[in-house]
């Protein structure tokens, strides 16, 4: 008899849940769902991670070339990042060029990288004119079920964690470069930013990761990137109903709480996975 | 085809007697809107804000492709092509934010399986293009006569590495900051509609830059004002 409540009117459904401050799938407004990290699990790859948030299932694969570096600062190199959406995730998403959910996925991973210099793009640099890297990040959705954005960038910063660059050096006669392949070094990672995003109800309730029921649902939806100084790194709100100062502050504290979450985890992981 | 050319004299916000690193310097470009200068569009407007200038012309409500119609609202579809070059990545990304702006104001339930397209052009940007984008749209909406339950507008905030805050910045000044926030806000409760943002800073300082937008949108909400009475005034 529920399902056929659910079926006819799911947003009274959802907000008998909602009145007495609890979710259909047993949580609080403020809690995540369980998130669970595996890093380096493709081995073709320069660095990988899967991340799971519940249903959300993320890849993410950086693969890193070489590139001549941009004309304009020849001391920097490049991060590639793309997100595909394919229809093996979602029954909403078609084959074919990437969708606008997908393009606005890429272009939130290209700001959090641009906004929270997470690498220096010095770094990459091996020759200042001549040769640099160039690390493209795909991240490929598995299976879709809300918060897409939290889960591509946890994948993203745990791959980017995981990846070991060879040393590479000039050979001075021949100008070729030359791989090091036994000789590899982590990336420096300097912020580790974390996205928090919440879901709008009936323009006064925020709850904490959507799923994809909800996200339908919810009147509007709100990201927040924060880096363990607390700093906000990104503050993504496309449209949806307003709010006020006092609502944002919140959310800007939950995200806090999160980032602690969320950092514990990923240290514990790359504890575990030290000793190779 | 009648037209409204309304400049409007530099709006300065001051804010009032802060000593501290904070001083005052937050003033608005010179604006100035037109209306009805298409006159193929449902409705049209132009908006300029310093040197920053973009094209809006709405469609609407019109005919639905049946793969997108929604059974009990409007489809709402924004475009925005940029001055040179194809539209990218970005350019959807803008999009999107527009798009999701407009629904949140506009009253598609009154009317259902229709569509209403919103096509901004920019014509030259010279720094707070998307809080132009965002004002032209809006003036383009009201227009075309597309019932909406409030008013939108787009304000542009810059902070420098120093901590001063400067409103609607030039390109320039866009770049040598340290975190540009753009903010869209309704004009019945002034809330916070659509926010995107680029560069670092602190919870505090975004406290801060929303009070700002929020202070320089009422101002931008008057000239709106005030350039519809003239408008219908004379006719």
């Amino acid at each position: 008899m529920a399902a056929g409540f659910k079926t006819v009117e799911p947003l009274e459904y959802y907000r008998r849940f909602l009145k007495e401050n609890c979710r259909p799938d047993g949580r609080e407004l403020g809690e995540f769902r369980t998130t669970t990290v595996n890093i380096g699990s493709i081995t073709t790859a320069d660095g990988s991670a899967l991340v799971k948030l519940g249903n959300t299932t993320v890849i993410c694969g950086i693969k890193a070339e070489f590139a001549a570096p941009p004309t304009d600062a020849p001391d920097k190199g490049y991060v590639v990042p793309n997100v595909d959406l394919p229809p093996l995730c979602s029954s909403r998403f078609r084959s074919g060029p990437p969708g606008e959910e997908a393009q606005v996925a890429s272009q939130f991973i290209a700001d959090v990288i641009e906004n929270s210099q997470i690498i220096q793009k010095e770094d990459l640099c091996i020759s200042t004119g001549k040769l640099s890297w160039v690390l493209y990040c795909d991240i490929i959705c598995l299976d879709y079920d809300g918060n897409i954005l939290d889960a591509c960038t946890f994948a993203l910063l745990a791959a980017l964690k995981n990846v070991q660059l060879p040393e590479v050096t000039i050979n001075e006669e021949t100008g070729l470069a030359e791989v090091n392949l036994k000789k590899k070094s982590y990336l420096n990672i300097r912020t580790h930013p974390v996205a928090t995003s919440f879901a709008v109800f009936d323009d006064t309730l925020l709850i904490v990761d959507p799923t994809g029921e909800e996200e339908h649902l919810a009147t509007g939806t709100l990201t927040v990137v924060m880096d363990e100084e607390g700093k906000l790194c990104c503050l993504h709100k496309p449209g949806g109903s307003g709010l006020t100062g006092a609502k944002l502050q919140d959310c800007m504290s939950r995200a806090v709480t999160r980032h602690k979450e969320v950092k514990k985890l990923m240290d514990e992981v790359i504890k575990s996975m030290k000793p190779k | 085809m009648e037209g409204a050319m309304l400049p409007d004299a530099k709006i300065r916000t001051e804010s009032g007697t802060e000593s501290g690193p904070r001083g005052p310097g937050c003033s608005l470009r010179h604006f100035a809107c037109e209306q009805n200068l298409l006159s193929r569009p449902d409705g049209s407007a132009s908006f300029l804000q310093g040197d920053t200038s973009v094209l809006a012309g709405v469609y609407g409500p019109a005919e639905v492709k049946v793969s997108k119609e929604i059974f009990n609202k409007a489809t709402l579809e924004v475009i925005l092509r940029p001055k040179i070059g194809l539209p990218g990545v970005a350019e959807k990304s803008r999009e999107r934010l527009i798009r999701n702006t407009c629904e949140a104001v506009v009253l598609g339930t009154l009317h259902p399986r229709t569509s209403i397209t919103v096509v901004l052009q920019v014509v030259s940007d010279a720094g707070s293009l998307l809080a132009c984008c965002l004002n032209a749209a809006c003036m383009a909406l009201v227009d075309a006569g597309v019932p909406m339950r409030a008013l939108f507008c787009g304000v542009t905030c810059a902070l420098n590495s120093d901590g001063t805050l400067v409103l609607d910045p030039t390109a320039k000044q866009e770049k040598e900051a340290r975190a540009v926030l753009t903010f869209a806000l309704d004009s019945v409760e002034w809330k916070l509609l659509m926010s995107t943002t680029k560069g670092l800073y602190s919870d505090a300082e975004l406290q801060q830059c929303l009070a700002a937008a929020q202070t320089a949108s009422q101002h931008v909400f008057r000239f709106y004002r005030e350039s519809l009475q003239r408008r219908y005034s004379k006719s």
